[in-house]
């Protein structure tokens, strides 16, 4: 049992000498694999352990494999997408030169109006014209064979393979198959065609040029001279197929036909659809109908002989399902492509009959889009028709231009011998591992086929995962979620409420619940919508206090185990006790190594699963009272009711495409809506303790603790129960303060009691601000906190630049689906505070761009003005530029607004003019007083008939200043966008650039980037890191017209405003490097602050700013902010899993890089005192100043 | 000279051995020890307790956020040899026992009953010599009566003996208000010894942070009083033998842990601050203070100041106190005068 990931991993690391890597979804677990069996020391069926590299974007890993494949060596590279697109160029080139390799890809969407992680064949069609041959799979099974297939043939037929597989369909889906072994690869696999490809290396033994630039005389000619090569092509990978059947019974072909000999209409698909559509197809051929599939596996080269061969003769009709769009096309790419085979064949290649064949071609499935048995069926329909649409889609309701073919909902394949459950729970409870342990219990223990797949939410925090699970006596092969189960767990209550969970529950199915109340109260706990569905549909239904049971196992919030238990024993499956023995062995396996005590605590909740399991009475009528409350609140805008809504509720497929903004355009200010409740606890404000320091606002990841200066008067129709006190202030006077928790956007991460400074005095165990249960202070507490956002923010002109008073500036970013107690989201919402209404946010692929745009809500929000930051992610790779763009572009209309402006000097007056032209930057009274400017603009022009006055107020607001910021990872600053990151901070372009720097690939599972430190483990370097950090700040100073900060506002907080405000004020380009802890350190991250301190102060995490302004003025620009080390490097390290993980794999190899580390701590440190030490120094040490 | 004793069964070639502590981490620093005469090797405690949270807690830091989002359904690579058991605890009394000739006395504090016996078998199993159980509980619930720790204290002891067959000695703090009782019932429960005593860590108080600080200080020598008056009072009683842990310092502290009866002489702070051969300058000294004594064997001087033995046995009874306190006032202040606070603080 596996998922196609590790299934083409496992091939492609055996019949492999070098790997070139990096992390990209959905692939990132090939490579992860191949990684942990290379550190591992495993070998290729060689005999020899490949080297696995990871490099710093898929343009340097195709660059890597391209060299290493020159060299002779044996090389293949796992990616999807973007990452795809990287590696075209190096693709021509490997296919130009003939070169045997394979590349593995999880097929997924390319952005377009808006990114995709999910799965569709529009990277894999942009390839199409590199040479690669390409090689489609449709299930797990067939991934893991076709890496071997793609492998032999490549080395046979000297064109290299693509071999693709759906993204997340195929590639996360757990299924049980059958394994390659090394002796099958090494009989498939062709000593002499590897040796052969050995002996075409470069090698000075024997020296040759490749990679001439040719010249018109040449090149045509030459670029024509590998046709034999692709001619010959599909018979070797036939012939390569047939002996994979000789070796493993499994047979292919390069289209492969499914259905009635006799068909008459055909469906030509590849992919995980073609399963889909098999089983659909082999459905409706028993129900009498003549329906057929045509399987394209080798879809380049494309060989019309074995398409036409495999077509049966009887076919009067065709759609060619494509998984890509290519607008303006005349029709997606495999459409064309089997048009003209049937063009041809029927005008010279002696099959006539096929002129008569009606071709319609369709899209389907993009961004992972269902794809299941009744939209195959609308597709049959519709080939059924006189009249059928010649391009269609399926799957979606496109009531704009109506090419979508209407889908019968209601209807579904009847297969009584498969067996459905669905679990809806928490990322965090566990549910996905254990389901995944129960997949495979029920895959390799029973004689079941087997089949799990899991979705995943869109935030982060408080996660919510649906696993589907299938099995039954026959391979499964579909691939498509599930509508109706027999089965239904759902692990965590509340989603009853804001999930269709029961719709999911077939008639009669078996309903199990975690339920936060004993058992007899469930059912009055329901509302009546819920209980009328359980009546309805006759459900037996179970529950659990399984919350309850697993703290009492000490596995608080860890209701797996418990839930898998309660599934085995009511579903039947295995015999009780034979299960629980399944059970508790997936434990061991999983945990024995990593803690006994992890292992017995599980086997005790285990144990005590079913004596707590009940089945519940359901009475004949409902009883309840309350209906389910509204999605969102009925204040929302229309926008957010007809579309977030939906989405919200997890209806978003059955929006129409009249619903979608055309151009990937949408409202922000939509977070507010999406009340996640998630928290089992929430700050509690103690106002006689609180000495209004504002520290744990500055540092909620979630914008969900805010505290309000307000005037007395303000508290008018205040709510009973609502806090505030004297403002402590002397220049406010009369003021009041206030601190208020969002109830139901807090996810309980713990930050704000953890800085919390002021203690009770006679029991200091008692904060400011306590964590308290959630449900008991709900009512209340939401009550206080609309009424805290309907009190006027205070005038933002009295507030200053510190930490205090930052915090009572209105937050542009809130709610975020960031983790709960994220290192990364403090800095962006500081940004939102400080420079909200006039900021525009170019944000790099990652982290920052799932939480800052990840739909259905957003989290930039508006000021009271309506203002509010303007945000766009670009690439990964290109995010410096495309801030750097934002700015140029900024410029050019202010530039033009300023002629503008000039020309209208008689009306306005020239001392106006001069005034807009001067404040070019500015801090907020500038900015303020410049909208004022513009504000009389405006109304001295606004009669005015002159269309240059007209364009003249269209563009005005460029008049004020805008701030620019490029936001992004350390994957992108360190590593993939480092060149353009360098170029743009060369410009003296004035934006500004924040690197949220996690010392890992977070948003990819924590891959090592050139930001991690030495010592640290991390995916891709299981080792340790072996060479310090790039120090990005340092390089970035050394031009000398860079403002550059290191900030830590764990360390200290005012220091990172500081360097906020300073960077923005800057006139050039400003890089600010903040440390962002993140759980892919391995620790609670409620100390998040706690080890920001405790890297500043051991020396880790030196604080600086680095202000030319200074050197202009004389000064030394270099400020080192923080005192030299004061503790040792161990005591910041010990605390993380990244680095103490080392110490128990080989503690003298630990030991060693720690002992570099902190030499290299020392040198660092050092060098900046130097830095710092001297006169005015720009961009050199002083000490090397004079030399 | 004849330095050797017996202790816990083990023919050692002298009382000196590192106590339980972080010298053992690092096997360069054993060999230094051995070089240096150490006789045996103890090795620190491997606390059940804190392998148990560590387990929960790594647990809980990976797999909480492991499987919840799509793009990264785990954040550390999977490592095959990343364990958080004890094993790199055993496999560091395998590596003493093939880098030096020296016994091995494994230290295991335990925190449930299954957890002492199978963590003591594993001990055995890795090839030391004998077993500590270090007794470091801190009894923090006032229901919670002295007889019952006593009682939990020695059924973990006939456990532990149960299971395993080296010799099992029982390092004892000395919050017991019978600790010559109930040492004597640990003796007639079969332990091989008794270790005289563990030093809790006394937290600080942060008077500005209003916290409760951890703090580890290092052994002074008088703190070995406290162990060479009990030692004093159960040499002679008991079937097992008396180490001493805490305190020992100087060439005399090592003279009188074993005229008050050690067998054992375990240093733990002296070490970490002058290092290993520390331990080979007490040997050399003892050796000639013994010779300039005219002493042959050490055992002619084990117990000889044991209260049984000395010439005024109330100077380690409660008679002691009185004689004591009345010099302190009498001789020590009342003649130099009352000196007054230092410096008056505004």
């Amino acid at each position: 049992m596996l998922d196609a990931n590790e299934a083409v991993a496992s091939v492609s690391y055996r019949v492999n000498e070098f790997c070139a890597i990096y992390p990209i979804t959905p692939s990132s677990p090939m490579a992860e694999f191949a990684d942990e069996w290379s550190a591992a020391g495993r070998r290729n069926i060689w005999g020899a352990v490949p080297s696995v590299i990871e490099m710093q974007s898929e343009g340097g890993a195709a660059g890597a494999l391209h060299g290493a494949l020159q060299a002779g060596s044996l090389c293949s590279s796992f990616t999807a997408s973007q990452g795809l697109l990287l590696m075209i160029p190096n693709m021509y080139k490997i296919a130009g030169e003939l070169t045997p390799c394979c590349l593995h890809v999880t097929a997924r969407a390319v952005a377009t109006h808006a990114l995709s992680i999910f799965g569709d064949h529009s990277d894999v069609m942009a390839c199409r014209q590199t040479g690669f041959a390409m090689l489609a799979a449709g299930s797990v099974q067939e991934s893991h064979d076709f890496a071997a297939i793609a492998q032999a043939a490549t080395l046979e037929t000297r064109v290299p393979f693509l071999q693709f597989f759906d993204g997340f369909r195929t590639s996360h889906e757990v299924s049980k198959i059958e394994i390659l072994d090394d002796d099958t690869l090494r009989a498939l696999i062709r000593d002499d065609c590897v040796a052969a490809h050995r002996e075409r290396a470069l090698t000075p033994d024997r020296p040759m040029i490749r990679g001439t630039a040719q010249n018109p005389d040449a090149f045509f000619q030459a670029r024509e001279a590998c046709n034999r090569y692709y001619d010959e092509a599909t018979a070797r990978i036939r012939a390569v197929m047939e002996r994979f059947a000789e070796l493993t019974g499994r047979e292919y072909r390069p289209f492969d036909y499914e259905g009635d000999p006799e068909a008459e209409r055909v469906v030509i698909i590849m992919g995980s659809g073609a399963e889909a559509a098999g089983e659909t197809c082999e459905w409706l051929n028993k129900q009498g109908e003549k329906t057929g599939v045509i399987k394209v596996r080798l879809y380049r080269p494309f060989s019309a002989e074995d398409f036409l061969a495999a077509l049966p003769a009887s076919v009067r009709s065709i759609a060619v399902l494509d998984r890509t769009k290519e607008p303006g096309a005349l029709g997606e790419p495999m459409f064309l492509d089997v048009s003209t085979v049937l063009r041809e064949a029927a005008q010279s290649g002696g099959r006539p009959e096929l002129n008569e064949v009606r071709v319609i071609g369709g899209r389907y499935g993009l961004g992972s889009k269902e794809f299941n048995p009744a939209m195959v069926k609308a597709v049959y329909d519709e080939l059924a028709k006189d009249d059928p649409k010649p391009r269609f889609t399926v799957g979606v309701n496109d009531d704009v231009t109506g090419m979508s073919l209407e889908v019968d909902e209601s209807f579904e394949l009847d297969q009584p011998e498969v067996k459905e459950a669905i679990f809806f729970g928490l990322g965090s409870d566990g549910t996905v591992g254990a389901n995944k342990n129960s997949i495979k219990i029920i895959g390799e223990e029973t004689d079941n086929f087997a089949q799990g797949y899991f979705v995943y939410d869109s935030k982060k925090a408080g996660a919510m995962t649906v696993s589907h699970l299938r099995f039954g006596p026959d391979p499964i092969r579909s691939t498509y979620l599930i509508r109706q189960a027999g089965f239904v767990a759902c692990h965590r209550f509340e989603l009853l409420e804001t999930v269709d969970v029961l719709g999911h529950a077939a008639h009669g199915a078996t309903l199990l619940l975690n339920t936060p109340c004993p058992p007899e109260e469930v059912w009055d706990r329901l509302a009546k919508e819920l209980q009328e569905t359980i009546i309805k549909k006759e459900l037996k239904v179970y529950a659990i206090e399984a919350s309850k049971v697993a703290r009492e196992c000490g596995m608080a919030g860890r209701i797996n185990t418990i839930m898998q238990t309660c599934y085995f024993a009511i579903s039947g499956i295995l015999e009780k006790d034979e299960a629980i023995r399944h059970i508790k062995n997936a434990i061991d396996k999983t945990y024995g190594k990593r803690g006994q005590s992890v292992v017995d605590r599980n086997f005790r909740a285990v144990d005590s699963a079913l004596a707590n399991m009940v089945e519940l009475e359901i009475p004949r009528e409902t009883t309840a009272k309350r209906v389910l409350p509204p999605i969102v609140d009925p204040a929302a805008p229309d926008f957010v009711q007809r579309v977030t809504a939906m989405m919200l509720a997890g209806k978003g497929d059955l929006l129409p495409v009249s619903a979608f903004p055309v151009d990937g355009t949408w409202p922000t200010d939509t977070a507010r809506w999406e009340k996640r409740n998630i928290a089992e606890e929430v700050p509690v404000w103690e106002s006689d303790i609180c000495i209004q320091c504002n520290k744990c606002a500055v540092v909620c990841p979630h914008a969900a603790i805010r505290p309000k200066v307000f005037k007395p008067e303000a508290l008018e129709g205040a709510p009973d129960g609502f806090k505030s006190v004297k403002f402590r202030s002397r220049e406010l006077e009369g003021f009041l303060y206030a601190l208020q928790v969002a109830p139901e956007d807090c996810t309980g991460c713990n930050v704000c009691v953890e800085v919390c400074p002021a203690k009770d005095k006679s029991n200091p165990s008692r904060k400011a601000i306590n964590m308290a249960p959630r449900i008991p202070l709900l009512e209340q507490e939401r009550a206080n906190y609309s009424f805290f956002l309907d009190i006027p923010d205070p005038d933002r002109a009295i507030l200053k630049d510190d930490v205090k008073t930052t915090q009572f500036m209105r937050p542009l970013f809130e709610y975020s689906g960031a983790c709960a107690g994220c290192g990364e989201t403090p800095y962006v919402k500081l940004l939102t505070q400080l420079f909200g209404d006039r900021l525009l946010i170019a944000n790099a692929t990652g982290c920052s761009s799932i939480y800052g745009g990840n739909l259905p809500t957003t989290p930039f929000t508006v000021d009271a003005c309506g203002r509010g930051p303007a945000w766009s992610n670009s690439l990964f790779e290109d995010n410096a530029e495309f801030g750097f763009g934002m700015r140029a572009g900024i410029e050019q209309t202010r530039v033009y607004a300023e002629v503008l402006l000039q020309k209208f000097a008689p009306v306005v007056g020239d001392d106006f003019v001069a005034a807009v032209i001067a404040c070019q930057t500015g801090d907020e009274a500038a900015v303020r007083e410049q909208r004022e400017r513009v504000e009389a603009l405006r109304s001295k022009l606004k009669d005015s008939d002159d269309a240059e006055a007209k364009t003249l107020l269209q563009i005005a607001d460029y008049l004020v200043p805008k701030s620019v910021w490029i936001v992004g990872g350390d994957g992108w600053a360190y590593d993939i966008g480092f060149g353009g990151l360098d170029h743009v901070i060369a410009s003296g372009r004035n934006v500004n650039i924040l690197v949220l720097d996690t010392e890992v690939y977070s948003n990819t599972g924590g891959q090592q980037s050139k930001a991690t430190p030495l010592g640290a483990v991390a995916k891709f370097c299981m080792a340790g890191k072996a060479i310090p950090k790039k120090d990005l700040a340092l390089m970035a100073s050394t031009y000398g017209s860079v403002y550059v900060a290191r900030v830590a506002m764990g360390a200290k907080d005012n220091h990172t405003v500081k360097a906020f405000v300073e960077a923005e004020s800057f006139p050039g380009p400003s890089l600010i490097i903040a440390y962002s802890h993140c759980v892919a350190h391995g620790y609670n991250m409620a100390m998040g602050l706690d080890q920001q301190k405790k890297a500043v102060a051991c020396g880790y995490w030196p604080l600086f700013r680095y202000d030319p302004r200074r050197a202009d003025a004389g000064e030394n620009p270099m400020k080192l902010d923080s005192a030299a080390p004061k503790s040792s490097l161990s005591e910041f390290t010990a605390n993380e899993t990244r680095f103490h993980m080392l110490k128990r794999i080989n503690p003298e190899r630990a030991e060693a890089l720690q002992q570099m580390a902190a030499e290299s701590v020392r040198e660092r440190f050092a060098l900046y005192e130097k830095m710092a030490a001297g006169p005015s120094t720009k961009g050199k040490p002083a000490a090397d100043a004079n030399s | 000279m004849d330095l050797s004793t017996t202790y816990l069964g083990l023919k050692l070639k002298n009382p000196l051995m590192p106590g339980a502590s972080p010298l053992v981490d690092d096997i360069s620093v054993v060999r230094a020890l051995e070089d240096a005469g150490a006789s045996a090797i103890v090795m620190h405690s491997l606390f059940e307790e804190q392998i148990t949270q560590e387990q929960v807690a790594e647990f809980a830091h990976t797999e909480g956020h492991a499987e919840s989002f799509a793009e990264a359904t785990s954040y550390f690579p999977a490592m095959a040899d990343y364990s958080l058991g004890p094993e790199r605890y055993l496999r560091q009394i395998e590596r003493i026992k093939e880098a030096t000739d020296l016994p091995v006395i494994g230290s295991l504090n335990g925190a449930t009953p299954g957890g002492w016996t199978h963590y003591a078998k594993y001990i055995e199993q890795a090839g030391a010599d004998a077993l500590e159980i270090n007794v470091y509980y801190v009894a923090t619930d006032p229901r919670e009566p002295g007889n019952e720790v006593e009682a939990r204290t020695l059924d973990i002891l006939r456990d532990v003996k149960a299971s395993v067959s080296i010799p099992v000695a029982v390092k004892l703090s000395p919050f017991f208000s019978s600790p010559a009782h109930f040492a004597m019932q640990l003796d007639d429960a079969g332990a091989a010894g008794v270790v005289l005593f563990n030093r809790f860590y006394q937290p600080d108080i942060d008077i500005e942070e209003l916290e409760a600080t951890p703090h580890l200080e290092l052994s002074r020598s008088p703190e070995l009083r406290l162990r060479l008056r009990w030692a004093a009072i159960l040499h002679g009683s008991l079937k097992g033998d008396i180490a001493i842990s805490g305190g020992v310092h100087t060439m005399e502290d090592v003279i009188k842990a074993v005229m008050a009866g050690a067998s054992g002489v375990q240093l733990v702070s002296t070490l970490l601050r002058k290092g290993p051969t520390q331990l080979g300058y007490l040997l050399a000294q003892l050796r000639n203070w013994m010779e300039e004594h005219e002493y042959t064997s050490l055992e002619q001087m084990r117990g000889s100041m044991s209260l049984r033995k000395c010439p005024d046995p109330s100077a380690f009874e409660r008679a002691n106190y009185l004689k004591v306190l009345q010099l302190w006032r009498l001789d020590a202040r009342r003649k130099q005068g009352w000196p007054g606070p230092a410096e008056p603080r505004v």
